[in-house]
């Protein structure tokens, strides 16, 4: 009892410290790095649609607030979707890579041939083929995403130890329970590591399909604002993509941590 | 000595390696197990030990020759056997109590009762209280102690312990194999050990097997004479100074005999 009294006061500070080095340096680097960019564009009088100042970008975004809304809802909605086709694609795909390598030797030359095509121009095609709607988007940010994440699930599921696979082999497991119980469990810190570069594709993804094929999207914003000289518009919609791409990541990292707490901390070792 | 538990007649076991040569890790092994009886394997490395306690697993099979239990040929895993790894091999994500069930996840085995037996059996280890802890919250040795309950749970005939205290410290080591031999006492099975180690070989065996380098076969059967229960004063008797030192010399005469050759 004294003795946890007498240690909480340090180890409440270190609590703080950390909180200071995760969030607070970070959030001061990024005030001064604004700071100095309104600094530097009011010293130098550099015009709006070479380089906008900060204050420019926020008061210009704010003014068409809803319009921006509208389109960051619509992105969000690309990549989620293209995202979830991803894992429910990847998962099975990964296990039908892993299961025989004769399945492996088949699917493999598709998976890097869809890796190997240039999306952008493949976009246009896939508007032809599937129509102007969201379906060939999704598809865009599905392609551009899910490749990293069949081969860090692969990789997962093949680099179980041999001891783990003979434990369940003396345990009388089926193939699918070995898969369910085993393969499958030991993967997920690598499932994770694959869904944090999936994620970030993701964005990626939605914004090339934006820039093709779009009536809606921050893609889509930025190309119409560049196109009428709206340039803080355009750093608007540019902020705002790359504030989605951190905050999923930090949300994939955050699940990793409530749901798996044994996986991330061990993702260290294999990130 | 009861009718034969575990039979080996003549089995030998060739791998084939990466490079496609051929390694002869068995040849001509026979030997007969009595219920309830405690035999040690010990001999160089490489000689072929893990191999024999593979097969009688029926995680490999015999190249020639046969192994049974109870007079039935082992084809694959069976559930009257447990079997302990040199590392405790736990499933990192599940808590202990679900790593020791999990046997009987995988046979279909669960019931109502089968986490009272897991909990009695981690008590039987001194590991009660430990339940909900995460493997990576264990030490080495309470790990290896996990993995002994796991291998207990679906109460097997037979035990197939391969080097399991290999990776522990010395003081470790001895306080397992004394504890190891108090769960012999307490329930009673057929038990096939693996070590490298020859008092600890000596210490907890009915029989010591002792095997020639590779391809290995059986070099001499050692019967051990020595009381039960035992402890590690006794390592200082006739008995087991005479019982350590044939096993030596059949392991390092023959070293010798082969190098000088
Ligand atoms: N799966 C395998 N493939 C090829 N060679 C093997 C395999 N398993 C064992 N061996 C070889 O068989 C011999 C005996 O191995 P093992 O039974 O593990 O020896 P021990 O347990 O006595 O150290 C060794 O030379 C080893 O390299
Ligand atoms: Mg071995």
């Amino acid at each position: 009892m004294q003795a946890a009294q007498l240690e909480a006061p340090p180890r409440s500070r270190r609590a703080l410290a950390t909180a200071w080095r995760d969030a607070g340096v970070p959030t001061l680097a990024t005030v001064i790095a604004f700071g100095v960019w309104e600094a530097a564009c009011r010293l130098f009088d550099v015009p709006s649609y070479l380089l906008p100042r900060p204050s420019e970008i926020w008061t210009d975004t704010i003014e068409i607030g809803g319009t921006v809304a509208m389109h960051t809802l619509a992105t969000l909605k690309t990549v989620f979707l293209g995202f979830l086709a991803s894992i429910v694609i990847s998962l099975p795909l990964a296990v039908a890579l892993t299961t025989s390598p004769a399945t492996a030797a088949s699917v493999y030359p598709f998976l890097v041939w869809t890796q190997s095509i240039p999306k952008v121009a493949l976009a246009p095609i896939l508007v032809v083929i599937l129509g102007a709607n969201e379906l060939p988007r999704v598809v865009i940010t599905f392609l551009v995403a899910f490749f990293p994440l069949v081969i860090s699930v692969a990789t997962g599921l093949m680099s179980v130890p041999s001891e783990l696979i003979e434990l369940g082999r003396a345990c009388r497991a089926s193939k699918w329970s070995e898969l369910v119980r085993i393969r499958l469990p030991y993967a997920v810190p690598f499932i994770f590591a694959g869904l944090k570069v999936a994620i970030t594709l993701a964005v990626v993804g939605a914004v090339v399909a934006e820039f093709v094929n779009a009536d809606s999207g921050l893609g889509f914003l930025i190309q119409t604002s560049t196109a009428f000289f709206k340039v803080p518009v355009a750093f608007g919609a540019l902020i705002i993509l790359s504030l989605i791409g951190v905050i999923l990541f930090q949300a994939v990292v955050v699940i990793e941590r409530i749901f798996f707490p044994w996986s991330s901390a061990n993702s260290t070792a294999i990130l | 000595m009861a009718a034969g538990m575990i039979a080996l007649e003549h089995v030998s076991r060739t791998f084939v390696s990466a490079d496609g040569g051929r390694i002869e890790a068995l040849r001509d092994v026979s030997l007969t197990i009595g219920r309830n009886e405690f035999v040690t394997l010990v001999g160089p490395s490489g000689c072929g030990k893990s191999t024999i306690l593979r097969i009688v697993a029926g995680l490999i099979l015999p190249s020639s020759g046969t192994a049974s239990i109870e007079g039935s040929v082992i084809r694959e895993p069976r559930p009257e056997t447990g079997i302990v790894f040199q590392a405790p091999t736990l499933l990192p994500w599940a808590t202990v109590l679900d790593n020791v069930l999990f046997p009987l996840r995988m046979m279909n085995r669960m019931s109502p009762d089968s986490a009272e037996r897991a909990r009695t059996l981690l008590k039987l280890v001194d590991l009660a209280g430990f339940e909900g802890n995460a493997p990576r919250e264990l030490s080495g040795g309470m790990q290896q102690r996990v993995a002994i309950c796991r291998a207990l749970v679906h109460d097997p005939d037979i035990l197939l312990m391969d080097e399991p205290f290999g990776a522990l410290d010395a003081l470790t080591r001895e306080e397992m194999t004394l504890e190891l031999l108090r769960i012999w006492s307490e329930r009673r099975k057929t038990v096939l050990f693996v070590t490298h180690s020859i008092p600890e070989a000596v210490l907890l065996a009915d029989r010591v097997v002792v095997l020639s380098p590779r391809p290995g076969s059986i070099a001499r059967v050692i019967e051990v004479d020595l009381p039960r229960p035992r402890s590690f004063d006794q390592e200082g008797s006739p008995a087991f100074q005479g019982a350590a030192r044939q096993i030596r010399e059949l392991i390092f005469g023959q070293r010798h005999a082969s190098r000088a050759a």
